[in-house]
């Protein structure tokens, strides 16, 4: 009958009954919600990074070509990375620099690892808004302080890629990387 | 009206249906059943039990490993596995330095990313395995997906591994045309009983195993068809393991949802 | 529909009280699917099926969504990137086996959901309009099932593109040029598959919108019951919520443990090896057949071996008649005139019922099969049946058969007498 739902006799007398009875559906609708979110983790879980990009989150590049006052340009997490072998003047200029004046103050020694301190590795895109900056290519433009030049927005940056005028609000960051040899780099 | 129309319209089916029946029984009753050497002389696939097999199947690591010793050793002169990549290698407990060398033993072809240009360098274990210049005739297939695109996949690929034999003379008696013809290889474990690659494995020893297991021609064609099942549905391990929580909780919820719908439906008669 | 008894939605809460003047939603969910939709209270577990069909499109179109952010639907990479959905896509494999068998599952429910159609004359007046859209949505199904098995771009989705798209071109005169445009081609190759992929796309959108015009029509008589008599009064029917909310839902367990089966044991058991293989358009694979949802038709198709009294072309009949073997089904409102819908009071019908069940199982087994003998004799006997059934046998024993007594009303038949119902019920 359609209305008399409330009017099951055997519930009402047995008190007992009917909170077990309540228990269990409220378990069941629970665990329909439950398998629900089980589900939705997938469905979620399949937009992130699937394996074979994962697998191209480290790059070795060998450096061992680069000699100073050269750079090359290499691709980490398919976006370009600056390889730089400074030359002593360069290296000497970028620590003449006062840091206290910089836009983002940092010494040449926190953007390089110790005791190879001619190698400036850097990633390739400009702070600003993402362009690759002019320098690291053979007969490229290293704009007026001797290290990359953003020809979007003008963005100049020295020779510890530390940005010195224009509008990019930070240096071009430095990626995690380690020397797995002399002559050999891992990024990432 | 329409009933007429519709009466009409299935008499015209049925006409037309039984104008062919009629056809095919006289060619039936002059020809009999089809008879050919296929159907008279292929064999099913031999049973072939792996871990992989069944509900709770788990690959046997080092059973796959072996496979890709005799695929290395072995297959991997003609065939190609263009869907694995050096790096799946890890879940076979291959190290990852391992890993790397074996992935720059490889030339890979592949645009540089910096000009775009096309080159030949070592291969990286994100590489997939490279294609296979083929020198004979033919191509031989990809073994990626082999298992799964046979029938009974794995039982099959060591069945022809181990299945090649002289033609029977009751074959020849009773088919004088079915000789295999020059340069195939009679099998009666492939489908058409004669194909061009000679057999693979010819003698015991002919791999080394790594792990010392004695390779004889049995053990060899296990192995590599337990690696074929592997190279054809890598996450079958995983599969399994997710089902299994998964068809456990959903098992518990429909008991649960029963019961609820009982509860529901208590003292209505339907 | 509305019974008088029917309850109708009366907001409470303020926010409801103006939701309910500007957006009427809450009281279509409440009079569509919750205590104000009176359901008769007889229907049996064979009534589940349309909830069940509704819930597989909802998982066709979430799973097939997302593998479109995956897939790539042109031939150089179509393969590849459905290897790589199974291998380096986060659940890629689930997602891609849940989708492959998900079509399958839809299948079998919506089967079940026709013969249950059959048998209890769901399509009879006044339920005319929710049988023809059904029959639109299963015609959209199989559209919609071809195109998504070419998408993986193997061997069986090639030659079945050529195949199916061969068919058009037993039409007299426009056929070869009809066959080209819709391939985009003289072959199977880029054009259709990346049309394909985008009509794949669409057509599961269609189908959502003719099922709600489907669940719309169905509202208006209400559902039909296993007695086949029409509702009479309030002690026929139990609300919607909970009653079959709760049957409904329980139901989606078992279907989800079946399915599940199936996705995460034994995925492959219901495709071919053959598309496994990347397509080849120069080699045929030796053993040819559609998916198994398509057989009993294919069946039919290959009965067609010789050219009807050496004039008509088996060929063309072949595909006229597998195309009939379901438009027939549009007419059979008309074609049983039967007063009495439900196969249980009608003893001559219910016989043939269960020859044509028999039939279409015959039909299918032997479409799987190659084109050989005996399997096409058979399946020349099967589908002369077929035809028989619908255009000359439910015709004729709608009118001679002599039915069973039927119950005054529902409430009789559950529960023995209709008067003495009221008291006897609650206990």
């Amino acid at each position: 009958m359609a209305q008399d739902a409330g009017t099951d006799t055997a519930a009402v007398i047995d008190g007992e009954g009917v909170r077990r009875r309540d228990f269990i559906n409220i378990a069941a609708v629970s665990a329909a919600g439950v398998g629900g979110l089980a589900v939705i983790y997938p469905l979620i879980s399949q937009m992130a990074p699937s394996a074979d990009v994962l697998a191209e989150s480290s790059t070795e590049v060998d450096i061992a070509q680069v000699q100073p006052g050269m750079a090359m340009k290499a691709v980490f997490r398919k976006q370009p990375v600056f390889i730089r072998n400074l030359t002593p003047k360069e290296i000497q200029e970028a620590e003449a620099v006062d840091v206290g004046s910089l836009r983002d103050p940092q010494t040449l020694a926190e953007r390089t690892k110790e005791g190879k301190t001619n190698w400036l590795i850097t990633m390739g895109v400009c702070t600003h808004l993402g362009c690759i900056p002019l320098g690291a290519g053979e007969g490229e433009v290293k704009g007026e302080y001797g290290g990359y030049f953003c020809p979007c927005h003008g963005s100049v940056y020295d020779t510890a890629a530390r940005i010195r005028k224009g509008p990019a609000p930070t240096n071009l960051q430095v990626p995690d990387y380690e020397f797995t040899s002399d002559t050999v780099i891992k990024i990432g | 009206m329409i009933r007429i129309f519709s009466i009409l319209a299935g008499l015209f089916f049925a006409g037309a249906l039984a104008w062919s029946l009629l056809w095919d029984t006289i060619g039936f009753a002059q020809e009999g059943l089809p008879k050919t050497v296929e159907k008279a002389f292929y064999e099913h696939p031999k049973e072939l039990h792996l871990a992989s097999d069944g509900w709770f199947g788990k690959f046997d690591k080092k059973q796959v490993k072996r496979g890709f010793e005799v695929y290395q050793q072995v297959c991997a002169s003609c065939h190609s596995l263009k869907h694995v990549s050096f790096r799946d290698l890890a879940a076979l407990e291959y190290s990852e330095a391992e890993i790397k060398e074996l992935a720059a033993a490889a030339t890979v072809n592949a645009p540089d990313p910096l000009t775009g240009e096309m080159k030949d360098r070592p291969g990286l274990p994100a590489d997939h395995f490279p294609p296979v210049v083929y020198a004979g005739q033919g191509h031989p297939p990809d073994l990626s997906l082999l298992a799964k695109a046979r029938h009974d996949g794995a039982a099959y690929t060591y069945s022809l591994l181990t299945g090649y034999q002289a033609q029977p003379a009751e074959l020849l008696k009773q088919f004088p045309d079915a000789k295999t013809p020059e340069g195939l290889h009679y099998n009666p474990y492939f489908p058409n009983l004669n194909l061009a690659m000679p057999a693979p494995l010819t003698s015991d020893g002919q791999v080394t195993y790594s792990d010392g297991t004695n390779a004889t021609i049995d053990q060899m064609a296990k192995d590599v068809s337990a690696f074929l099942v592997w190279t054809a549905e890598p996450k079958l391990d995983k599969r399994h393991q997710v089902g299994f929580w998964w068809l456990g909780f959903l098992i518990y919820a429909t008991i649960l949802g029963y019961l609820a719908y009982r509860n529901v439906w208590a003292g209505k008669k339907h | 529909m509305s019974f008088p008894w029917a309850k109708q939605y009366t907001p409470k809460h303020p926010f409801m009280v103006w939701m309910d003047e500007k957006l009427p939603l809450p009281r279509l969910v409440y009079s569509a699917v919750g205590g104000g939709y009176e359901v008769p209270r007889n229907i049996n577990y064979f009534w589940n099926f349309g909830f069940l069909a509704g819930f597989c499109l909802v998982i066709q179109i979430v799973t097939g969504v997302i593998l479109a952010m995956h897939y790539g639907g042109n031939t150089q990479v179509a393969f590849d990137s459905t290897e790589h959905i199974m291998r380096d896509v986060n659940y890629g494999w689930m997602l891609r086996y849940g989708h492959a068998n998900g079509a399958s599952a839809f299948f079998v429910i919506v089967y079940l959901h026709i013969f249950r159609g059959f048998y209890f004359g769901s399509y009879k007046a006044p339920r005319e309009m929710i049988w023809l859209l059904g029959v639109v949505i299963f015609l959209l199904m199989m559209a919609t099932a071809f195109m998504g098995y070419v998408l993986p771009w193997g061997q069986m989705s090639y030659w079945g593109a050529q195949v199916i798209t061969g068919l058009f071109s037993a039409i007299p005169m426009v056929g070869e040029p009809i066959r080209e445009w819709l391939l985009g081609g003289f072959a199977p190759d880029n054009a259709a598959l990346n049309r394909f992929f985008s009509l794949h796309f669409l057509l599961p959108f269609v189908i959502l919108g003719v099922v709600i015009l489907h669940i719309w029509a169905l509202h208006i008589p209400g559902s039909s019951n296993p007695t086949g008599v029409e509702v009479k009064s309030e002690s026929d029917t139990l609300p919607f919520y909970p009653y079959f909310i709760a049957k409904d839902g329980w139901t989606i367990g078992l279907f989800l443990i079946i399915y599940s089966l199936f996705v995460f044991f034994m995925p492959n058991a219901l495709g071919h090896p053959d598309n496994y293989i990347p397509a080849n358009p120069l080699q045929t694979p030796a053993h040819i057949v559609p998916e198994w949802y398509f057989w009993p038709f294919y069946a039919i198709l290959r009965s067609f071996t010789q050219d009807w009294l050496f004039i008509i072309p088996a060929k063309l009949m072949g595909v006229l008649a597998m195309f009939s073997a379901i438009l027939v089904w549009f007419f059979l409102p008309w074609l049983d005139k039967s007063p009495v819908r439900s196969g249980n009071y009608r003893p001559l019908y219910r016989k043939f019922f269960w020859v044509l069940v028999l039939d279409v199982l015959v039909l299918g087994y032997c479409g799987g099969m190659p084109a050989e003998q005996p399997y096409v004799l058979v399946a020349q006997i099967a589908s002369i049946y077929y035809f028989l059934h619908f255009l000359v046998i439910v015709p004729i024993v709608s009118s001679i058969e002599r039915p069973e007594p039927l119950p005054y009303s529902i409430t009789e038949a559950v529960l023995g007498s209709d008067k003495a119902a009221a008291p006897g019920d609650k206990a």
